[in-house]
């Protein structure tokens, strides 16, 4: 998996929810990264994500989902 | 002002609380609360009772004998200072009795007295003297030629202050104010009799005994026995200008006595409401960098980092900042640029910093050197009681029955309180101290930590947990308080009580017995008022922020939030580092800590700006570093923080600022970071400073200038003039003017404005209609939130372990006479105390690499390397090692790693692993980064 600057951050941050529930784990990621995350950030994490894919945790991967869905 | 001296009322008042007692002193009636003395009395009721061994900051002694009383019904003459008040008392302060009484104890004193008062620096501002006349001394029977002490030698050996055991009356002012006032009780009184004298330690000199140099024994000496050298050098002040210390986030207040336009010395203010009178080395004495030759005066510009500085005028520098900046959004979009605040510099300063980014470089893009020290306390305490601030006032520890202090050193960074803490726990206050290290405060004397907890690095939110568990799952957990305080107690309970956080199931996690968890537990929540005090040891963890809600879970579930003696309480590192988080310095949230998503809040702002604001969060510190060297973030404007010497892996921020096309640095100093700048700015000490600062307990001080600005600008000024230049219209005519503007917009600063802070001192915020004078204990009735909110802590082990390459974990502090990052105090005499960093490292760690106590060590990390001499030190565990980072040639941040705390990117300074090998530079034929990095670094040290 990638370590860049983004993903390490994201890796981090669904790692302090991963005894949540799954749902409210990508919700609160999501959220976390809305409230303090630059846009750049997050269209990098975005693009890695779908560059990495299966790779990537998969509580990380629904978080961008949910961002994905506000911004439409 | 004149030269302003306080009243001196003889002895301390009693507690509060005590019943009104009446007296009269000389005729004239008075009612003052039951214990206080027949001294303060008299004092309160106009009556001036000669004196000398009693002063208002000590307790009463009785031993000079001058300030003899006769009370009606009493037999004898007793000493005021040590009589408490009676209902009804008449006092009698003046007879033909007492004053034989007196002028016999006068002349005493003074036939074993220098005779030199015209050429004493203490000439017009010493008591005995002052007394000598207050008794009517006319002559001394006993001549000058017995036995005496006048042949003593004068003890230089300090580097503020001499000691002349000639001019001693024994008085024991300064060895009750070392013990009383600062608790250090380095001095005592040696030998009995005639052969009594204050002696530091055992008969050493100043320099080489205990003694800390707060100075308290100097303020309170009533003679020139114990004088500060600038006065023997330059004189006694005529004049007081009214301040606050630039260092810690203790903030405290001090009288800064000039004569004419020449600073003589900083006294500390006994009306300050966070010191109370009293000071540290660092704020005392150590203001002579203001003034240093290395201060750069003119502002200087470069095309490229390589080339020659060049000296211009404020007007071209400001035009091709501005210019500069336009240039780079042009090209590279306007989220290209960002600014840094300084938490040095007044909360002025700082407002208009992140104005300038927001309205001028129109993004969010500002940040705070708050970002690599307590923003998990932002976020930690927004998230669980509503407010990113510590809940308490300084004055609350002397309530408290139980004291845990976590990941802080507090008698070295914060020496001040530290005081006021040592003080609780000799009156019986129990301590607990949870750090690696075994600070001084675990042993000191007359305190002795009940527990001592070395918890390994990394491993905080294990413990936190652990404590929890056992409160909830003993039953301990305040119900009456969580039921109708707080919100989301059952689903933490629930997470807490699992087996995973019981202190046994940690024990291996933490290194601490479980039985040692549960004692501190149940002592925690049964002890009475228990309260937590906590520092960078707590914060700069991969995991700080939810270390952070974990206290704050624990003070709910226990009840220990909304009163006195209680309370989570951050003990912040710079002197404005609270307010320069106020001021809306990150660059997700405006000033008062409003999100920049919230429409309503962004208005207020638009329309006061006449710009729009972005409702996104910008960069971080970090995250610029990152965009930088990504090409996305190209211009980086610095106030007052030397981020290529704080902030962690040296090599990865040198590389993200060699790649910026425009570095500003904006700074008393050519520091690390100006070393690759493009354009310098100088900058001004607090000491020309105009504005306020905000302590660790939202306590808002006025700055006020010393001396005028020695760059010929005041340094809210220099944005102000940058934006114009931009094209965005930002003036002030007075930094009061700010100040307006910030109350204007910030509900919790409604009520501030320099007119009352100059009619009240200060004021603790929230200070708006609700609380006009301020807001001493945070949520008292309710949290500002509503409800307090339990957050689960899960424990989530730090990416940086050790390992056979690297077995030991290195984490980092900093000591009582320097600061930070060394660019104030090693350009002053504090060097004397501390020459260069060191390594402690454990014996046992040593002797396995052949390390013998001095040797020159190499400590290699996964990102860097670089040398230290070696201290071997049994306060150390084993396993892990200990540096400062005062020095740039230490090098401490090119060893750091880049992991930060999950929640803020604040960084993880105090977990890295190391391995650490015998090796001096030559042997070893390496020449270090950090030597490299340092190679060009040419601070001097005022001599």
């Amino acid at each position: 998996m990638s370590t860049s600057p983004v993903m390490k951050l994201a890796d981090d941050i669904a790692a302090q929810f991963r005894h949540y529930p799954p749902r409210a784990a990508a919700a609160s990621i999501a959220n976390h990264i809305r409230q303090f995350w630059d846009p750049r950030m997050c269209s990098q994490l975005k693009t890695q994500v779908a560059e990495d894919g299966a790779d990537c945790d998969p509580n990380v991967i629904a978080a961008i989902q949910l961002l994905n869905a506000t911004e439409r | 002002m004149t030269l302003f001296k306080e009243p001196d009322l003889g002895t301390p008042a009693p507690p509060e609380g005590a019943p009104p007692v009446a007296v009269e002193v000389d005729g004239l009636p008075v009612t003052v609360p039951e214990g206080t003395s027949v001294l303060r009395a008299a004092a309160l009721a106009g009556v001036e009772i000669p004196k000398l061994c009693a002063t208002d900051s000590l307790d009463a002694f009785g031993s000079c004998r001058l300030c003899l009383v006769e009370i009606d019904g009493r037999r004898g003459t007793p000493a005021s200072c040590t009589t408490p008040v009676a209902a009804g008392m008449q006092v009698r302060t003046q007879s033909s009795k007492l004053e034989k009484l007196r002028q016999g104890v006068m002349e005493l004193y003074i036939s074993d007295h220098p005779l030199d008062c015209l050429t004493c620096p203490a000439n017009g501002d010493c008591e005995l003297q002052d007394m000598a006349g207050v008794v009517g001394l006319r002559q001394v029977r006993y001549g000058y030629e017995g036995a005496n002490h006048l042949d003593l030698e004068i003890d230089h050996s300090n580097p503020y202050f001499d000691f002349d055991p000639s001019k001693c009356i024994s008085c024991s002012r300064c060895v009750r104010a070392c013990g009383e006032v600062q608790g250090t009780f380095a001095l005592t009184i040696e030998g009995r009799g005639f052969e009594s004298k204050v002696s530091a330690g055992a008969g050493e000199l100043f320099a080489d005994s205990e003694c800390v140099s707060c100075g308290a024994c100097v303020a309170a000496c009533p003679t020139s026995t114990l004088q500060e050298k600038s006065v023997v050098d330059l004189g006694i002040p005529n004049r007081t200008v009214k301040t606050t210390c630039a260092y810690c986030g203790v903030g405290c207040s001090f009288k800064a006595e000039l004569r004419g336009d020449e600073l003589v010395r900083m006294v500390p203010d006994k009306d300050g409401g966070a010191n109370e009178g009293h000071a540290c080395v660092k704020g005392r004495f150590a203001f002579g960098y203001a003034t240093h030759p290395d201060r750069v005066l003119s502002p200087m510009i470069r095309e490229k980092i390589t080339d020659e500085w060049r000296e211009v005028d404020w007007d071209t520098a400001i035009t091709y900042v501005a210019d500069k900046m336009r240039e780079i959004q042009s090209s590279h979009g306007p989220g290209a640029i960002g600014g840094i605040t300084s938490s040095r510099c007044t909360n002025e300063d700082v407002y208009v910093v992140q104005k300038m980014v927001r309205a001028a470089f129109g993004n969010n893009n500002v940040d705070t050197c708050a970002r690599v020290c307590h923003s998990p306390t932002g976020y930690g305490l927004k998230q669980t009681f509503g407010e990113s601030a510590g809940t308490q006032d300084f004055r609350s520890v002397a309530k408290s029955d139980v004291i845990v202090v976590i990941g802080a050193n507090p008698t070295d960074g914060h020496p001040v309180f530290a005081s006021r803490m040592k003080r609780r726990l000799r009156e019986g206050a129990k301590l607990v101290v949870i750090d690696p290290r075994r600070i001084d405060l675990v042993r000191s004397p007359h305190i002795e930590a009940e527990y001592h907890l070395p918890v390994a690095p990394g491993t905080n939110v294990a413990l936190v947990n652990a404590l929890a568990h056992v409160v909830v799952t003993e039953d301990l957990v305040d119900r009456e308080f969580v039921d109708a305080r707080c919100e989301d107690f059952e689903a933490w309970a629930e997470f807490i009580a699992q087996p995973q956080n019981s202190p046994e199931a940690t024990e291996e996690i933490t290194g601490i017995p479980a039985q040692d968890v549960r004692a501190v537990a149940r002592m925690y929540a049964t002890g009475g008022n228990a309260a937590i005090y906590y520092g960078l040891g707590v914060t700069e963890h991969s995991q700080g922020s939810t270390m952070v809600m974990g206290m704050a879970n624990l003070a709910m579930a226990t009840g220990n939030i909304g009163r006195d003696g209680v309370g989570v309480n951050p003990l912040r590192g710079q002197n404005n580092v609270q307010g320069s988080c106020d001021m809306g310095s990150f660059p997700h949230e405006l000033p008062g800590y409003r999100h920049v998503s919230d429409d309503a809040v962004r208005e207020v702002f638009e329309n006061l700006w006449q710009r729009p604001l972005i409702p996104e969060p910008g960069l971080r510190i970090p995250n610029m570093f990152d965009s930088a060297l990504d090409g996305s973030f190209r211009g980086l404007y610095v106030q007052g923080e030397d981020i290529a010497q704080s902030d962690p892996n040296t090599g990865h921020v040198d590389a993200a600022l060699r790649s910026l096309d425009l570095l500003v640095v904006q700074d008393l100093f050519i520091n690390e970071t100006a070393k690759l700048a493009h354009v310098f700015l100088p900058g001004t000490s607090f000491l020309e400073k105009d504005g306020t600062f905000t302590n660790a307990e939202r306590r808002i001080n006025r700055v006020r200038p010393v001396m005028a600005p020695m760059t010929g600008k005041h340094e809210w000024q220099i944005p102000c003039e940058i934006a114009q230049a931009m094209g965005y219209d930002m003036s002030y005519d007075d930094p009061s003017e700010i100040m307006e503007e910030i109350a204007s917009l910030t509900p919790t600063f409604t009520g501030v404005s320099f007119e009352k802070l100059d009619k009240l001192g200060s004021v603790q915020w929230p200070c708006n209609t609700e609380a006009p004078e301020g807001t001493p204990i945070m949520h008292v009735d309710e949290f500002v939130r509503g409800k307090g909110k339990f957050i689960t802590t899960t424990f989530v082990p730090t990416n940086e372990r050790s390992t056979r390459k690297f077995p030991l974990i290195l984490t980092t502090g900093r000591i009582l006479s320097q600061y930070n990052v060394g660019a104030q105090t090693r350009r002053t005499h504090n060097v004397h105390w501390h020459k260069e960093d060191v390594l402690e490292i454990h014996p046992h760690d040593a002797e396995v690499r052949g390390i013998d106590d001095g040797s020159e060590v190499t400590i290699t990390s996964r990102t860097g390397e670089t040398m230290l001499r070696a201290v071997i030190s049994d306060r150390m565990p084993t396993g892990v090692v200990y540096t400062t980072f005062h020095y740039p040639l230490s090098g401490a941040n090119v060893v750091t790693t880049d992991n930060s705390d999950w929640a803020t990117n604040c960084p993880e300074y105090k977990v890295t692993a190391v391995q650490v090998m015998l090796g001096s530079r030559a042997a070893n034929g390496v020449s270090s980064e950090a030597t490299a990095h340092a190679a060009s670094s040419d601070e001097g040290v005022e001599r």
